[in-house]
């Protein structure tokens, strides 16, 4: 026992670390490298009036900041939404109801996105709020399917087993079926997240902002350095909100399943 | 009901009934059943005979659709379904162990939902470490997937016997090892029982596994009830009906000397001296005996030669390093089979039988072998008898 006690601890640390961390940042820095150069080089080009009006340092920074909200709020609005729904409909009799629940999403993810935006801005008006709405109709799905898949999978005997020791049905899902099913439900939202950056550039037609805006200005107006800003900047931040994305997959999901 | 110091409490299942929402047949029918305090009691049955409703409706798992259980004198039916479970520990195959928690912290579940504080539990958590054989130090932060088979059923049983239950129910635990984990976790289990002496529930489609284990036997049929609940050898030399005989298959007279132990039957005594005894004093014993030889041991008993009467013959003083090295011996607690598997290979006709300390308990030769399994089957065919008439006069 006393020989036992006097083993470092690192021996007895069986988990594989994160890997080296600058592997983990170079996509990153290589995102930033391309949104950077995209940035500079509409900077140093001679610019007309037009351009000018949508290519100066405020202008992106604000239509950027104002596509991170978009993503942001749908994407709560996501997560408070699917997230209970989802462990609902996998509990008792409330089963019955999931193809139903998983009709009526789809039907918010098959409409096209510009048809779903435009309608809800009829609807109701245009603006942020209504843009986020649309996010979350249009995003939605992801998340709700990954979490039912995710609790649905649980191998049964282990909330069997969960239930045999003694523990109540609640800690069975806090304790076990949740940090079980967290990586499937974490690549959902994953998914959810870059869905609604690439949807969110529709909100520039109903005046709700975000990068949309350059490329709406873009295309009517004719100049195609502001459309291809506007292209670039989207896919830099689809990409940079994935790879945060797949870091919180990594740090978030349950040690000792892989 | 979870004292430190608790063994089993007896169980009893009166008219117990399990039907299935849309099934006309019950699952399980009217079943009674006595448990003992203290024993190792086996549900066994082909695939689909209940035993796996009725183990678990002990634990309210499954909701008896009537009749009545009663575990140490209490209705399990008055008793919070969650808290009942955290007094009974669970087994199942492949150890149902959370591949997300380390190994302490699958063992420290019940003692956590029981409150306790985390010094305790830790405490707790390497000492059931060290009961099933696993090394704390080593295992204790690892998590299940790192584990064998065996271990991580090590780990299930260390986790069921946390809070120290009373009862252990255990659902074909050693069902997915292979023969030789199996064996061996088996044998532990018998071996924890020796110092715990739970009430253990256990549930196997394997009868030979039942016959190991158990103390009473419960053989199933579908639909949902008992053939016969008896003793192994009881089992083995009176089986109540065709079902049962067919369910045994053949070979029960092989399982019988798997089931006995050397140290349950009459082993010979053979003349023994140590080394320093007195060579003519030792002939002089030998004759006595009417053999041709005689065991020498070390100072702590422990066989060591056979020394044959020629060897003796003339020697004066101490024996000495007269005689032949022994080749084995049987341990008093090996079943007959090994037994009779050593002595089919052994040198010698006769060889020594050890107990504790391996200190000199007998010898043992095929022809006793074979007489004690006679005296066997006579003794359980007066039991039998004994128990017709006694049948009939009633």
């Amino acid at each position: 026992m006393t020989v036992s006690t006097a083993v470092p601890d690192e021996t007895t640390n069986p988990e594989p670390r994160l890997g080296r961390s600058w592997h983990i940042v170079l996509p990153l820095l290589c995102y930033l490298a391309v949104g950077a150069a995209m940035i500079i080089y509409t900077q140093s080009v001679p610019l007309d009036g037009i351009e000018r009006g949508s290519l100066n340092l405020p202008y992106i920074f604000g239509r950027t900041w104002e596509h991170i909200q978009l993503v942001f709020y749908s994407t709560v609005l996501v997560l408070v939404v699917a997230l209970p729904l989802g462990i609902l409909l996998t509990r008792g009799t409330l089963r019955r109801a999931t193809p139903f629940v998983l009709t009526l999403v789809n039907v918010g993810q098959a409409t096209p996105a510009v048809g779903l935006v435009v309608l809800l801005a009829v609807l109701f008006q245009i603006g942020f709020w209504t843009s986020v709405a649309a996010l979350f109709a249009y995003s939605l799905l992801p998340t709700l399917r990954n979490t039912m898949v995710g609790l649905q999978q649980v191998d049964w005997r282990l909330i069997d087993a969960g239930r045999g020791i003694g523990m109540s049905a609640a800690r069975v899902l806090f304790k076990v079926e949740l940090p079980m099913a967290a990586p499937v439900i974490l690549s959902g939202i994953r998914t959810t997240l870059v869905l609604s950056v690439g949807t969110a550039s529709i909100a520039a037609f109903i005046g709700a902002g975000g990068l949309g805006d350059l490329i709406t200005t873009g295309v009517s107006t004719q100049r195609n350095l502001v459309l291809v800003t506007g292209c670039v900047l989207i896919a830099v931040l689809a990409l940079m909100i994935d790879w945060v994305g797949g870091l919180a997959q990594r740090v978030l999901a349950p040690k000792g399943l892989s | 009901m979870a004292d430190q110091s608790t063994s089993g409490v007896p169980i009893e299942l009166r008219k117990v009934t399990k039907v299935f929402p849309g099934s006309g047949e019950p699952a399980v029918r009217e079943l009674d059943l006595n448990i003992p305090a203290g024993e190792i009691v086996v549900l066994v049955g082909p695939s689909g005979c209940g035993k796996t409703t009725t183990m678990r409706m002990i634990n309210r798992l499954i909701e008896p659709t009537s009749g009545d259980i009663v575990i140490d004198g209490r209705s399990s039916h008055d008793i919070d379904p969650d808290r009942l479970r955290r007094n009974i520990g669970y087994v199942i195959q492949q150890a149902g162990l959370f591949p997300h928690m380390t190994v302490a912290a699958n063992i420290a579940q019940v003692p956590k939902m029981l409150g306790w504080d985390r010094a305790r539990i830790a405490e707790r958590v390497d000492e059931l470490l060290t009961l099933v054989g696993l090394d704390p130090g080593q295992y204790r932060d690892t998590f299940p997937r790192r584990l064998s088979g065996g271990q991580q059923q090590r780990v299930g049983v260390a986790r069921a016997l946390a809070a120290d239950p009373p009862v252990l129910l255990m659902d074909e635990p050693f069902g997915a090892l292979d023969p030789i984990s199996r064996e061996r976790l088996q044998d532990e289990l018998l071996g924890l029982q020796d110092d715990l002496a739970k009430t253990i529930v256990f549930v196997t489609h394997d009868i030979d596994e039942a016959l190991k284990i158990g103390d009473h036997i419960a053989i199933m049929k579908a639909p949902g009830h008992i053939v016969q609940y008896a003793s192994p050898a009881e089992i083995l030399t009176n089986p109540a009906d065709d079902y049962v005989e067919q369910f045994l298959g053949a070979g029960s007279s092989m399982r019988l000397l798997r089931l006995t132990k050397v140290g349950d039957i009459e082993v010979d005594q053979v003349p023994y001296a140590s080394e320093d005894a007195d060579a003519a004093e030792v002939l002089a014993e030998i004759e006595r005996h009417g053999l041709d030889y005689a065991l020498l041991t070390d100072g702590m008993r422990r066989p060591l030669r056979w020394v044959g009467a020629e060897h003796l013959q003339g020697l004066t003083g101490p024996v000495g390093s007269a005689g032949d090295p022994i080749t084995g011996t049987l341990h008093h607690r090996m079943t007959l089979q090994d037994a009779l598997e050593a002595l089919l290979n052994a040198d010698n006709d006769v060889v020594p039988v050890v107990g504790r300390r391996r200190a000199y308990a007998g010898a043992l030769s095929l022809s006793t072998v074979q007489n004690a399994i006679q005296a066997i089957k006579i003794r359980e065919r007066e039991r039998r008898l004994h128990r017709g008439e006694t049948g009939a006069g009633r």
